[in-house]
């Protein structure tokens, strides 16, 4: 059985200069992966790019396939089918991310109408139906309102249940709880979570929060520059980050319990995207980056049955970690 | 102990707020009886979501907004009526960093000349004084003269931030708000203004009131943190404590809800309900309406921050030790 | 909503009465009616008896008093000229001046707003660089000069069509043109940015990622956000209808009430020239009002009480 979504040499750029550079990623059924990344990583343009999304001076290369099926470049109706009726997506803006003159119900119907095969009444039920499932109280009056009416955490639910009208196999989340507050935040990854449990989706968590994604997926994907550096189960990331980058990230977050530690910031800025340094992109940050850095961009290979790594210090960096923590 | 450089005696600030283009104005209590006490060289973490009123209470520290009621003290006096020429010296004293570096610099002058800016406005010594004050202010921010030159535009988030903190310490202030300063920067960017920020506040005993919806970095560069909730102080304690044994409901809920590598989400605090909203304020304690351990009483009275052992206070009627105050 | 009305329509009186003001007192100050009407060479008596009889001698804020008295009453005052009523001379000029406005302002929304639409679909594209270079001309042409430049082509060079008058549908032409490309190109350029902006918002992208295709995308999400601010502009033409035609009208020939106004305010005859301020004000004000309430019909953030919070 084909994987629901592999992504190979996927590489994405704006008037010439490149922002994706050719990223592979796949995605079984059900299965729940993160990427991480800072800003300018690539980390939503891979999937916004995947989807036709993107603006159309953008300039898309390589291959999507969902379930076998090649979608990049496919035909408008053919994506119109796939977005949103197999794979639909939530953004992280609440307050713009729906359409501020139209009402809830519209939206919602919208939706349904264009996936599910439902007529009249049962359209406007299963619109209820779903907020109840999102948990928007007093659903039926809800729908008649309008997205200023709703605070930022009660958007991103109805986003949600909007995400869940075409009943998708595969849920993108981008930076679903980056503008909400802490206890909102709690509220809206538990419910991801519970529909992804009940519904058996599949979703993929786009944040630059690393603890975010520890906690919700099964995989995690940390990207740099417009590739993919480091891919491993999620408590082995954490544990035993391999990448110099990855590592970076891990000991740039402030612990919240335990002693505190001076942090281990990475230094420098990421690389201007018209100006990539030859060879491993992170090189010039990197503190074990050795001259053959420079020569050739690593490619993500094996290090383990389910881990990769894109790094020729690979091994260099993994001893220096367990020397740091022999200390 | 050193004696405290900033005291905040019940400062309280309401704003007349009109729900919406026809609606009645309504009072706002942003920040409602807020004291505090920072000692000198030391930090005060101030944390909450939004609508906490932890923004508001820096700037009426900083005398950028009057109270309407209490006080704040600054180096044993109290603050000066702003415009007066003792005013601009206690200002001088004090500084503030936003979130937004961009917006806090002016896009169409090179860094250094907007670095050089407080000095000119003060009258702080030479102009060819001034010029090396603006070289050494740019390494201490770790930065070159070649950055200086440049306009903000062509500085990166986390470059343009450093000038602004460069900015901030050219009059060699002793005090520093910093409100949210690294919310908008990358993790590994982050890294380094904390501990730039960290260092420099050794380097120059500099006293800080940083507020931060991030727990992680309050508690990395805090000393005392404090936890608002709707305009009140819920709870407060030295750092490392406060977040390994929350007392508050609200502090254990927001402890529980900070995510972290290599913990996964089973048994967490999810509270219901919406963010608090400070135009319709709940009666008693706040909190209790969103509070999965409120009784009867909760909802009458408000709770009085109480000591409950070590230095920790706390505003609750469920803690052992906190004491009452009568229904606001 | 009562209370949001109310509000504006006091704002709208408050406006009225303060244009009318102005004029009064420019008016008076700038020239004497007397002299303009009866020439430099008339005897001081006479000058001194016209005078007298259109109250010019009293003091200015008697006559400002007595002007707005006369209003109350619904009296606009008579020509100094021909003694006419001020308000039956302008409303005969009323239909030959909507005769060049009203088919201008249909042809400026029928050209403006789908060409703006379009470009900005096709943003980048020739067809917007060739609408925005048309529209950027549109408007920095003054409208003197396009009116000089089709005459020019139209009537001179290819004997087409009249230069001036009002005798025939085709007299109109060349004003209704000249009226019509200015406001289209307005219009393109203000639709055009109305429209990206709106396609640039993170719901259009909701949309897309929903699986709504392009064209619904555009027609039920893009175009009634991008409507709310081409109202503005559109609400601006109406106010126009009346008094937009000053300079086309002068060009042409045309008698509207354009054309009157010129006379009158040559002439110093102050009650039409404050009649007819006084209907432009207010046809300002009304359309103003429209605005408004349009804007609450389109934009429910307006309608309904405030934000969740």
């Amino acid at each position: 059985m084909p994987q629901l979504v592999s992504i190979a040499g996927l590489s994405v750029a704006f008037g010439g200069v490149p922002v994706l550079r050719g990223v592979d990623l796949a995605l079984e059924k059900g299965e729940a992966l993160g990427l991480v990344g800072e800003s300018g990583s690539g980390k939503s343009v891979t999937w916004l790019g995947a989807l036709g999304l993107l603006p159309r001076h953008a300039q898309v290369s390589g291959s999507v396939r969902l379930e076998g099926r090649e979608i990049l470049g496919a035909s408008a109706a053919e994506l119109d089918r796939v977005r949103g009726g197999r794979i639909a997506m939530i953004f992280q803006d609440p307050a713009s991310a729906l359409n501020p003159v139209l009402t809830i119900r519209k939206q919602l119907c919208e939706a349904l109408a264009l996936h599910r095969d439902l007529q009249g009444n049962g359209v406007k039920a299963e619109a209820r139906r779903l907020l109840d499932l999102v948990g928007i109280p007093d659903a039926g009056r809800r729908l008649e309102a309008y997205p200023h009416e709703f605070s930022g955490g009660q958007i991103q639910r109805i986003m949600i249940a909007m995400a869940l009208a075409g009943n998708p196999d595969l849920l993108i989340a981008d930076e679903p709880t980056t503008a909400l507050d802490a206890t909102i935040q709690a509220q809206i990854l538990e419910l991801l979570s519970t529909v992804r449990r009940e519904l058996g989706m599949a979703m993929v968590l786009i944040s630059h929060d690393l603890g975010v994604v520890a906690e919700n997926c099964d995989r995690v994907a940390v990207m740099y520059a417009g590739r993919i550096v480091e891919q491993a189960p999620s408590n082995q990331l954490f544990a035993d980050p391999v990448h110099p980058y990855a590592q970076g990230l891990i000991g740039a977050l402030p612990p919240l319990d335990g002693p505190r530690r001076r942090l281990t910031a990475i230094p420098g800025t990421v690389p201007d995207p018209a100006h990539m340094p030859d060879g491993c992109a992170f090189a010039p940050r990197c503190t074990l980056a050795a001259e053959p850095c420079g020569l050739a961009a690593p490619s993500l290979a094996p290090i383990a049955d389910d881990r990769s790594v894109a790094c020729i210090r690979a091994e260099a960096s993994r001893r220096a970690l367990l020397g740091v923590a022999a200390e | 102990m050193s004696p405290p450089l900033v005291e905040v005696s019940a400062v309280s600030r309401s704003y007349a707020m009109r729900s919406g283009m026809f609606g009645r104005s309504t009072a706002v209590h942003a920040v409602d009886g807020v004291s505090l006490t920072i000692a000198k060289g030391e930090t005060l973490g101030l944390v909450g979501e939004s609508g906490s009123g932890k923004s508001t209470t820096g700037r009426i520290v900083l005398g950028l907004e009057p109270p309407d009621g209490g006080e704040v003290r600054f180096q044993g006096k109290p603050m000066a009526a702003p415009g007066t020429a003792a005013w601009r010296a206690q200002r001088a004293r004090m500084q503030m960093i936003f979130q937004d570096p961009l917006g806090a610099l002016d896009r169409r002058l090179p860094v250094a000349t907007q670095i050089r800016e407080p000095l000119d406005i003060h009258g702080l010594g030479t102009p060819a004084e001034r010029e090396d004050r603006v070289r050494e202010l740019l390494r201490a921010v770790e930065l070159t003269p070649a950055h200086g030159a440049r306009y903000p535009g062509a500085l990166s988030g986390g470059q343009r931030q450093r000038i602004v903190l460069a900015r901030a310490l050219a009059t060699k202030p002793n005090f520093l708000v910093c409100d949210e300063p690294v919310s908008a920067l990358d993790v590994s960017i982050q890294a380094q203004v904390v501990n730039l920020l960290a260092d420099l506040q050794a380097q120059l005993s500099l006293t800080l009131l940083f507020i931060s919806h991030d727990l992680r970095v309050v508690r990395q560069i805090s000393t005392v943190v404090a936890v608002m909730y709707l305009g009140r102080i819920v709870e407060i304690g030295s750092a490392d404590d406060l977040f390994a044994r929350p007392e508050h409901p609200y502090t254990q809920a927001l402890v529980s809800a900070s995510p972290a590598p290599g913990r996964r989400s089973a048994g967490r605090i999810v509270l219901s309900g919406d963010p608090p909203n400070p135009a319709a304020r709940p009666s008693g304690c706040a909190f209790h309406p969103r509070c999965p351990r409120a009784i009867a009483r909760c909802a009458s009275e408000v709770p009085a921050l109480a000591a409950v052992g070590g230095n920790r206070q706390v505003a609750c009627h469920l803690v052992a030790g906190a004491a009452t105050r009568d229904a606001a | 909503m009562g209370r949001y009305f109310a509000i504006r329509i006091g704002r709208a009186a408050l406006t009225i009465v303060l244009v009318v003001t102005f004029a009064f007192v420019v008016l008076r100050l700038s020239g004497d009616p007397a002299l303009m009407i009866l020439g430099p060479e008339a005897p001081p008596e006479v000058l001194a008896a016209f005078r007298k009889a259109w109250g010019l001698d009293d003091p200015i804020w008697f006559q400002y008093l007595d002007y707005f008295g006369a209003i109350a009453k619904g009296e606009l005052g008579r020509s100094m000229r021909d003694g006419r009523p001020a308000i039956e001379l302008v409303l005969e000029r009323i239909p030959a001046t909507l005769a060049l406005t009203l088919p201008a302002f249909f042809f400026k929304v029928a050209l403006g707003v789908p060409a703006g639409i379009y470009a900005a679909l096709h943003r980048g594209s020739a067809i917007d660089r060739a609408v925005m270079m048309t529209a950027v001309a549109g408007f920095t042409v003054p409208s003197f000069v396009l009116a000089l430049l089709l005459v020019l082509v139209f009537a001179v060079q290819l004997g087409w069509l009249p230069s001036g008058g009002q005798d025939s549908w085709r007299h109109a032409i060349l004003p209704i043109a000249t009226l019509s490309l200015g406001g289209a190109a307005v219009l393109a350029r203000f639709t055009r940015s109305a429209m990206l902006e709106v396609l640039g918002q993170p719901y259009i992208r909701t949309a897309s990622a929903k699986g709504v295709p392009w064209r619904r995308v555009v027609t039920s999400h893009a175009l009634p956000n991008a409507a709310i601010p081409t109202v503005t502009i559109l609400g601006f033409m109406v106010g126009t209808l009346i008094a937009g035609a000053v300079v086309v009208e002068s060009v042409f020939a045309w008698p509207g009430v354009g054309r009157l106004l010129v006379v009158a305010v040559a002439n110093r005859d102050l009650a039409v020239v404050q009649c007819i301020l006084l209907l432009v004000a207010m046809t300002m004000v009304t359309s103003n009002l429209i605005v408004d309430f349009v804007y609450g019909f389109l934009d429910p953030r307006l309608r309904t009480k405030g934000a969740h919070a």
